[in-house]
Formats: C-alpha cells, structure tokens, sequence
C-alpha cells in the first residue's frame, strides 16, 4: 500500500512537470522550424529539412500533398506551375475539370499512384519551380533553424533599442527600490521616534490600494511634467520606496540585535554611517531578494510601459513582442514570435538558475510574513 | 517633547523621508485627485468639469460596466478555486518525502517568473483554433471538433484560467513553505491516534496552514478583481463578444482609449470599494477559519 501511494505521487508529480514544461518545449521547437512546418497540419514535434530532386537537382524543399490516386502531372497554357490532376480527367491532350471548360494541357509526368509507393508533390523554397517525385527520394532529417533568432530580433525592428530600454529600467528600479526601500526599512526598524508606529500604519494601508485608482492622477502628473513618451514615468517612483519592499525589509532588520547599533553609538558612529556600513551589508540576502524580484517586475512590466511609451521606435522588449504580434497582418509567422519570445523569457530563467534559492527564500518569506 | 527626543524624530523622518515625499506625489496627490475626478467630466488635456455623482449613475446603466462585472466574477469563480485547489495538491505532493524535490520545485515555479507578454504568446500559439498544439492533440484522439479557444465567445474565459494556472507556481511555493512549518509532532500524534492520511490533512494539516490559505484567498482575490494583462494581450482587449471584457480592461479602455478619465477614476472607486467589502468579509470569515499558532 505505501508503495502503491508513492509510486502514485511521483506519477502525478511527473505527469504534472511535463504538463507545466510542455509550452517551453512547444515554444523552443517551434522557434526552431521553418514558417511553413507550423502551417502544416499535423505538426511534427522536430524541426525538419526536407530534400529531394527537382527538375533533376538534389535540394531543400517544401512536401506538399500526397498524391492518392492515378494522377498526371500537368502543365497547362501559359501558367508557371505544373499542378497535379487525376488521370481520368485528362483525354485529347486536354484537362477537364468538374466545372468549367476543359483546358489544354502539357503532360510532364504519369503517377501510378497505386503501386510502387506513394507519390508527393515537391516545392522549392522559392515556390517557382516543384514536381513529384517518390516518397523514397524525399529525404528528411531534425534540423534546427537558428537563423530564426536572428531574424526574429530583425524583425522587431527596434530590438536593440528596447533591450537598452529595459535594461535601464531594471538598473533604475533596482537601484532606486533597494536604496530607498532600505533607507525607509531602517528608519522603520532600528531607530524609536513618536509617530513611527502610525506613519508604519499609513504604509502597510497603501498597500491596500489598488493601481487603478491612482493610475489616471499619476498618467496627468507625468504628462503635466511632460514626461509621457520617455522612461521617466516608469522608474522615477522607485527612488521613493515601495510600501511593500519596505516592509519585507524591516521584517529582516528587526532581527540585527539592537546592541550592535548601541555599541557603534556610543563610538561616535553617525546614524547614516550604521545604516550604511553596519545595517546594510549584513542585510545582503534580504537586499538581494529585493533586487532580484524588482528586476524581475521591471523587466516583466507591461502596463506602465503601454500607458507611458508611445513612440514605436523606443519600448520595451515587451511591448515590442506585443507589437511583433498585432503588426504581423495575415498569417502570423509564429516561429519569429515564438523565438522572440524565447529571448525575452531566457533572461529570467537564467536569473533563476543562478538565484534559485534566493527565489525560494523571498517567495516563503512574502507568503508567511506577509 | 525633549531635544533628544526631537532629535530622535528628525532622524527618524530623515530616514523615512523617501516615502514620506513618495507618499504624498504618488499616493496621496493620486488618491484625492482620481476621488475628485471620479464626480467630474476629465479627458487630461482640459480641465475637470464637476458633474457631481453623474459618473457613478452612468455606471448603473452601463450595460457595458455590468458586462465586465460580470465577466470578472465569473473568470475568477473559476480561475480562483482552480488555481488554488491545483497549487495546494502539488505543495501537498511536493512535500512528500520525493527525490529531486528541488528539481520538481523548479518546474513548477519557473511558469510564475515568465514575462506576462512572452506567456501570452505562446498561448496563444497553443490555444490556436486550427494550428495550435492542443487542439492538434485533441484531434488527433478523435475530437473532430476541437473548441475555438480564443474565438468562441464561451470557451475564452476557461482558457484564461488555464493560462492563469500555469502561473501557479508562487503559491505552490507560498504553500510548500507553510507545510513544512506543520509541526511534525501534531502529525506524529494524529498517526498513533489511527487518523487516516486524509483525516490528519483536514484535521491537522489544513488548520496548521490555514492563516496562508487565507493569505493567498486574499491576494488571489484582489489580484483577480485587477485582472488584466494576459486578457489584454491575448485578447487585444475586450475579446470576441467582449466575453473578457474584465474590470481593468474597461477601466483602462475608458482612460486611455476614449479619454473617460473622470468616468474612470469613479469605476476604480468602486474597485477599491469592492477589495474593501470582500477583505472585511473575508477578515470575519477568517476569524472562524483560521488558526494563528500560539493563541
């Protein structure tokens, strides 16, 4: 019986991981395949290279339909193309199709289709020339397009204007969120003063309210200040620290024992100068969870930047793979995306790997004090 | 109050200066200008015109506004429980004595950290009605007529919930950290006692955890009620028949697309409102539910 529950655990674990990994997976593989392998249905998992001979020629190229029945290929009058058409439907050197008049024809090639093996029907990558050859002469192999990355990050367009604009908006963040929201933990935490406990109180309410309530003050703010349309709006507030960050930090102050800023007073030591040299590196773990997931949210942002940055040459990487999608018209050419998305997602993830315990502690940390 | 005293405060707010002035630009301004503006007629560029409770009538005869009312409740009756219940099973599993709990924490997790955009993007690929990789699945075990996820109006909500759930992976977290505080001699008692795996989850499991469910209840429901971004994007706003048409989105259409500051800023009263109402009845709720250790 205990058997059984365990081996039922580690199914359901199992079962659950794949589930959760899968849309990775589906997103690697896809940014990898050539457009036309997403388009066909149904999708092989790997990417493929297809080559067969055409017109004589060993090259890449495009399998179009199987052919099922005894066919001729055909070129008509004046078209570019030879097409396939059913066997049956050609006589005195004309084509007659189920509706309309028959039209006179060039035959190319005779396709027993029942017998020998299938046929298929063959394009090259330019889609001018094709033909139809053998299932056996079609050879096909994985093969990976890497050319996708760089031509997703083409088409972007402005890639590296928003990678630059990102990346200045998480320093910022970072930077202004971890100096003010320590500064302010401190001044909550290590030092007593009347009216402390209510302007805490005034803190932890803040957190109460929700962005869409200062969302449309804040936009007239900035744009009196003529700040719409440039980064500004999105980093600014950070020098000023943030309720919540504030609040995880004094929880982790409060812990220093009060001797040790008792002890550097009585040296002589300037208030700023305990917080500085002696609260402060032995607060790195805490400081570094704040960092990581300001990073994170900076990084991840979506809202402020779609409200703030209206100018297309100057977003950030997410509005600008926001952008990739709405601007494709027609069919979507779901490799690019799925490789720019695959860009804007291995940051992060390389961020976990490096950090994954601080990413547990901070989680557990907000979950239970919170 | 002594010059000591005196000193202690004005180094004290020294250090509390950065939020103090953040305060009052970014939270305080914000909250008495959008509460002033939600009884005026605002578009940014003139000037607010006081129309009195005007905003807050138009909203009892928006059909548009109860539309997304509505469709905020019901995503959340499903996304909420789902989403809760399916990361409470796999903090449960979790915590069982597995190898590679590490590696199997990560997976989970790892969804939550990606980029709202990027996530939406490839579900929107999966979700694809004729070429996405679920509906292929579907058909190829012989639904041959798998449902248009992101087109039919019925089936966009549900697939929201699924995208949401993928993110699931922080309250996994929150979770499994709670388990592991159960205390193991509770546990220990309830086994010599003949309790029965399932009667020492609902007996002693369940209530040791229970002030981070009410803590992930809480933050589920505000954040539900603010759902926004993965909609937005994979929807482009309002979605097939409006069907995900959520709170946030009209707030933000009514602000930034036809410039209905005024009429904006009094939905996210009643927003702020609403948080209130359900965090207090939550509160009461708690007071029955939820065990605090040590009290």
């Amino acid at each position: 019986m205990r058997k059984v529950s365990k081996l039922l655990v580690y199914a359901l674990l199992v079962v659950g991981a794949a589930v959760f990994v899968l849309p990775f997976a589906w997103m690697v593989v896809t940014a990898l395949k050539p457009i036309d392998q997403t388009l066909a249905q149904p999708h092989a998992w790997l990417p493929r290279r297809f080559e067969a001979p055409i017109g004589g020629r060993l090259q890449e190229v495009r399998p179009g339909g199987f052919v099922t029945e005894p066919s001729l290929w055909v070129l008509q009058g004046g078209a570019s193309r030879p097409v396939v058409v059913p066997q049956a439907s050609v006589w005195d050197g004309a084509w007659h199709p189920a509706v309309g008049a028959p039209v006179p024809v060039v035959v190319l090639k005779q396709v027993p289709a029942s017998g020998t093996g299938a046929w298929i029907e063959v394009s090259d990558l330019s889609g001018l020339s094709s033909d139809i050859v053998r299932q056996s002469d079609l050879k096909s192999r994985v093969s990976f397009r890497w050319e996708n990355f760089p031509k997703a990050i083409k088409s972007m367009r402005h890639f590296s204007r928003y990678l630059a604009n990102t990346l200045i908006l998480c320093l910022l963040n970072v930077a202004g969120t971890v100096l003010s929201s320590a500064m302010v933990a401190y001044g909550f935490s290590r030092l007593e003063w009347r009216g402390r406990e209510g302007l805490f109180g005034l803190l932890l309410a803040t957190m109460m309210i929700p962005f869409p309530v200062v969302m449309v003050p804040l936009y007239g703010l900035f744009r009196s200040l003529g700040m719409v349309g440039t980064l500004q709006p999105l980093w600014v507030g950070s020098f000023f620290a943030n309720a919540f960050n504030v609040f995880l930090l004094r929880q982790f102050f409060r812990t220093i024992p009060k001797d040790l800023s008792e002890a550097a007073r009585i040296d002589g030591c300037g208030e700023f100068r305990i917080f500085w040299q002696i609260i402060l590196p032995l607060c790195t773990p805490a400081l570094i969870v704040v960092g990581l997931f300001t990073f994170l949210g900076a990084w991840n942002d979506y809202l402020g930047p779609l409200i703030y940055l209206t100018d297309e040459h100057d977003l950030t990487l997410a509005l600008g793979l926001d952008a990739m999608k709405s601007s494709e018209s027609g069919a979507t050419e779901w490799p690019y995306l799925m490789a720019a998305s695959t860009l804007v997602i291995l940051p992060v993830i390389t961020l976990f790997f490096f950090a994954q315990r601080k990413f547990v502690e901070g989680i557990a940390l907000t979950g239970i004090k919170g | 109050m002594t010059p000591g005293e005196r000193r202690r405060t004005v180094v004290g707010l020294a250090f509390v200066s950065p939020w103090l002035l953040g305060f009052l630009v970014f939270t305080g301004y914000p909250v008495c200008a959008s509460l002033y503006y939600s009884f005026c007629d605002y578009d940014v560029l003139s000037r607010p015109v006081w129309v009195g409770l005007l905003n807050y009538q138009d909203m009892i005869s928006d059909s548009v506004f109860w539309q997304s009312v509505r469709n905020t409740l019901l995503f959340n009756l499903m996304a909420l429980p789902l989403g809760l219940v399916s990361a409470l099973t796999l903090a449960l599993l979790l915590n069982q004595p597995v190898r590679m709990r590490g590696t199997f924490r990560a997976i989970y997790y790892i969804p939550s950290l990606v980029p709202a955009v990027a996530g939406a993007m490839v579900w929107l690929w999966i979700l694809n009605g004729r070429l996405g990789l679920l509906n292929q699945a579907l058909e190829a075990i012989g639904f041959s007529n798998p449902p248009q996820w992101l087109v039919d109006p019925a089936w966009t909500k549900p697939s929201l919930a699924l995208v949401s759930l993928w993110g699931c992976g922080n309250t996994v977290v929150i979770y499994l950290a709670a388990l592991q505080g159960v205390p193991q001699s509770l546990l220990e008692a309830a086994m010599i006692d003949g309790a029965s795996p399932f009667r020492r989850l609902v007996h002693v499991t369940l209530p040791a955890i229970s002030p981070v469910l009410y803590f992930n209840l809480l933050i589920g429901i505000i954040g539900g009620l603010q759902v926004f971004t993965s909609a937005f994007i994979m929807m482009g706003g309002a979605g097939p028949e409006r069907s995900v048409l959520f709170y946030a989105i009209y707030i933000y259409q009514n602000a930034f697309e036809y410039r209905h500051m005024g009429y904006a800023s009094a939905m996210a009263w009643v927003l702020c409102m609403l948080i209130l109402v359900l965090t207090l009845m939550a509160s009461r709720l708690s007071r029955r539910f939820v065990h605090y250790q040590g009290e």
